[in-house]
């Protein structure tokens, strides 16, 4: 009977159902489980928590205050504590948290494990300040008082106000700064260097030196150099300006330091802040996290560069790859006399799709960046020389690399879209008296784009996860600019950049602090999911609204 | 002979005597169109037509008859050479379309399939509007003036029968049109580019009873201008739509005839036996 029952639910197919929903299940666990964890480790840490202080009691040293942020909490087995710590009887753990303590100048360390067993009275007191600075990372302690050129302005109840109406001017200062510096400065380089070229372009070409145009160059040049001088006047003003104000403030133990106001970035106090204020605050440092500039070895600031690299090489990359693949899908498909040597060519196609890619790295660097980029520098940039323009990393070659890399996927998602494309569409426009070539571009092509589409979401989706060949053809740990900026040509092709997926393994692996570093390491993968997600859904969008052109019919 | 062939015929739903023909055709007063002349055609090795001698008649119906596989598709392909892009295929023989040989290396393939226009079995709509569809053969030859499409297509779609069904929604897909409707603007766009001859491979083969009488109708409307030749393997459509019949049998054209006369009184043995139902 059972026996049965067993064999009818068998031949029903139920087994079946359900192993195919398992499996289905499966995969959105891994998904979205994968999503989450990267999502509240990284977004979790731009949330100004509250900052507490601690009475600690180590034994064997005198009791002291602790002011930090719990980050963390693990529960120790007997075994694994250390043997200076004194177990109670039947004790079989020890519980302990990771404080977040701040002033790394000043500790030496800005994260501490605390025991719970030693640990007092824990109290919040309100006017906790957590202060963003440019260096050393962040800074806990009170307030007592803002300066002037080291004299007392403000203390007491007027110091919170005064230091926050300092520290506006303070920043408004240094964003007029970076700005001369960056921009200003940065058009004068330019411009000096280009004069630079000119001048050894003359050189190379013996030009004999009383030439006119000589003159002619120093004459620009001392202009430029003129500017420049102004600007460094205006700049050193600033500085002076900037230097004006400091905040006196107390650390847990006691101890008073001296914080120059041009050090300070942020300051809150998430002790009285409400909800409101603190998510009011969490989106503003979420957003200084996309838009910043890196600082402190990429632990600090913002991954702005890395966005803007990421993106831009994805885009470049799918420029170049999606007209070559559809070009050669379209002659393999459709031209080629399909025998042995066709055959060949797309199972070397395929297999390319499955060589290493640190490989294609390799032949990058060999081939674009050494043989290519060395030839380009040769004929066309050649007053530069020796520094090169394209006979290094950069961009161009990074993008090309990729497009390389993946190049095999629009090739097969093309062939496929092709191949798809019923004959009967093919002879319909051939009976009208169309050629081969005037099917293929009225009636083939754009009923298979939808399928080149795919086969471009699926290379951008591969680009941007790529790494490894990248560390060799053109990304860096920091870049000092931008490819794109409004110097001509404005797009810089050989101008090495940074990418989020380098970045993650550059915080992860290569910082100094890695308690800093981890909950960066998160939020960046997060992003770089996020960009992918986003690459990805114009690219669906698009062969959405193509499809919906070539509908196949209903009945 | 022939009140059996008639009883046989009424048996199996021809008619003949209601088909009101008029008077009684005679390929000897007909002008010719296409002229076949010792014809073959091999896939390779395989030989799929046999030595075929036909003559096909200007401003007339004429059609195929045969069971699966006889080579009456392949033949009809040789009319526009769409054979041409199936490899390994290799003709012997003269095709003189007017009096001018199809196959010779002078003639370009583009311009004769637009004297020899072509509608498939499966209704094939380019996934374009309906305009665009009809106006397609003539943007190909480099006609985009408005107008005229404008006026081309309105005229196609009214010799198709069409018009009124579509003329409200030429701007949209061509894809949401039923079967029936597909397989007239095919035929639409066939004739759009005026050509001389209309092949049509098994037109209605793949529609309902409704859309293949308007098609039939189309294609005896559609005489007045074209000579069509018609591949059919529904012997009562044949014997509806055609003037004159050809019956193919594994590759080898048995008879050919006026189709009441192939009909009523079959010449030969096989094709008989064809007609009355004893194989195919």
């Amino acid at each position: 009977m059972s026996n049965s029952t067993f064999k009818s639910w068998y031949q029903s197919g139920s087994p079946w159902v359900w192993l195919n929903a398992g499996a289905v299940s499966i995969s959105l666990i891994a998904v979205i489980g994968l999503v989450l964890l990267i999502a509240v480790r990284g977004l979790s840490h731009f949330w100004p928590a509250d900052i507490m202080s601690v009475e600690y009691n180590e034994p064997g040293l005198e009791p002291t205050v602790l002011i930090g942020e719990r980050v963390d909490h693990e529960v120790v087995p007997a075994e694994r504590v250390p043997s200076d710590y004194q177990l109670k009887e039947g004790q079989i753990s020890v519980e302990r948290y990771l404080l977040k303590i701040g002033n790394r100048d000043q500790f030496g360390l800005d994260f501490r494990w605390v025991n719970k067993d030693w640990m007092g009275e824990v109290s919040y007191p309100e006017d906790i300040l957590s202060i963003e600075r440019r260096e050393w990372g962040h800074f806990y302690g009170y307030l007592l008082s803002v300066q002037q050129q080291g004299e007392v302005v403000a203390d007491g109840e007027q110091a919170w106000p005064e230091f926050q109406q300092r520290l506006e001017r303070s920043n408004n200062l240094v964003a007029e700064i970076k700005y001369i510096e960056k921009i200003e400065i940065g058009k004068i380089n330019q411009a000096l260097e280009s004069l630079r070229l000119d001048e050894r372009r003359l050189e190379l070409d013996n030009v004999p030196e009383d030439n006119a145009a000589y003159a002619e160059i120093e004459a620009a040049k001392a202009v430029q150099n003129e500017k420049y001088a102004k600007l460094q006047t205006r700049l050193s003003e600033l500085s002076q300006a900037l230097m004006r104000d400091q905040v006196v403030m107390q650390m847990s133990n006691g101890d008073e330091v001296t914080i120059p106001m041009s050090k300070i970035v942020d300051v809150v106090k998430p002790n009285d802040m409400n909800r409101f204020e603190k998510l009011q605050h969490y989106f503003h440092e979420v957003w200084k996290f996309v838009s910043g500039e890196p600082r402190e070895a990429n632990t600090e600031g913002g991954i702005f560069p890395a966005i803007f690299g990421t993106v831009m090489m994805v885009l470049i990359m799918s420029v170049i790859v999606t007209p070559f693949g559809v070009i050669a899908a379209i002659y393999l498909k459709e031209y080629a006399k399909q025998g042995v040597i066709t055959r060949t060519i797309r199972i070397a196609v395929n297999n390319l799709a499955g060589v290493p890619s640190i490989v294609y790295g390799v032949f990058g660097l060999g081939f674009f960046v050494y043989f290519l980029g060395g030839n380009i520098d040769e004929i066309f940039f050649q007053a530069k020389l020796p520094s090169p323009t394209f006979g290094q990393p950069g961009l161009m070659w990074a993008s090309l690399t990729l497009a390389i890399l993946t190049v095999p996927v629009v090739i097969v998602a093309t062939e496929e879209g092709l191949s798809r494309i019923p004959r009967a569409m093919r002879e319909g426009s051939l009976a009208l008296g169309a050629t081969k070539a005037e099917t293929l571009w009225r009636t083939v092509i754009p009923m298979a784009a939808p399928a080149m589409m795919t086969g471009l979401i699926l290379a951008v989706a591969r680009a941007a996860g790529e790494v490894a060949p990248l560390m060799m053809v053109g990304v860096v740990k920091l870049a000092p600019a931008l490819a794109v900026d409004s110097v001509a040509p404005y797009l810089h092709l050989d101008r090495q950049f940074m990418h989020l997926g380098f970045h993650i393994y550059d915080v992860g692996f290569q910082s100094p602090n890695v308690e800093a570093a981890r909950p960066l390491v998160y939020a960046t993968a997060f992003l770089l999911l996020l960009i992918i997600v986003v690459l990805n859904l114009t690219a669906i969008s698009i062969r959405n609204r193509l499809r919906e052109n070539f509908k196949a019919s209903d009945n | 002979m022939e009140a059996v062939n008639q009883q046989k015929n009424a048996a199996r739903g021809i008619d003949i005597e209601s088909m009101n023909r008029g008077p009684k055709l005679n390929m000897a007063d007909e002008k010719t169109c296409i002229e076949i002349k010792d014809f073959n055609l091999f896939y390779g090795d395989a030989q799929a037509l046999k030595d075929i001698n036909l003559t096909i008649p200007r401003h007339r119906v004429t059609a195929f008859i045969g069971p699966s596989g006889c080579g009456k598709s392949t033949f009809l392909r040789c009319f526009n050479r769409m054979n041409d892009l199936i490899d390994n295929v290799n003709i012997q023989g003269q095709l003189l379309l007017d009096g001018e040989e199809l196959n010779s290396p002078a003639v370009n393939v583009s311009d004769l399939r637009r004297k020899v226009g072509m509608v498939f079995q499966k209704p094939n709509p380019f996934p374009k509007t309906i305009y665009e569809n009809v106006a397609y053969g003539l943007r190909l030859q480099g006609v985009n003036d408005r107008q005229t499409l404008d006026k081309v297509v309105e005229k196609s779609l009214k010799g198709a029968a069409l018009w009124d069904e579509v003329k409200d929604r030429l701007q949209s897909s061509a894809m949401g049109l039923s079967g029936g409707q597909q397989q007239r603007l095919v035929i639409a766009r066939a004739i759009a580019i005026e050509p001389e001859v209309l092949l049509l491979d098994e037109p209605a083969s793949a529609l309902d009873p409704l859309s293949t009488l308007k098609i039939e109708e189309l294609i005896y409307e559609l005489k007045e201008k074209y000579t069509i030749v018609i591949v059919t393997h529904n012997m009562q459509q044949a014997a509806r739509v055609s003037d004159y019949t050809a019956f193919m049998y594994m590759g080898e054209l048995i008879e050919f005839g006026a189709t009441d006369e192939l009909f009523t009184n079959p010449g030969k043995k096989q094709t008989e036996d064809y007609i009355t139902g004893r194989y195919g």
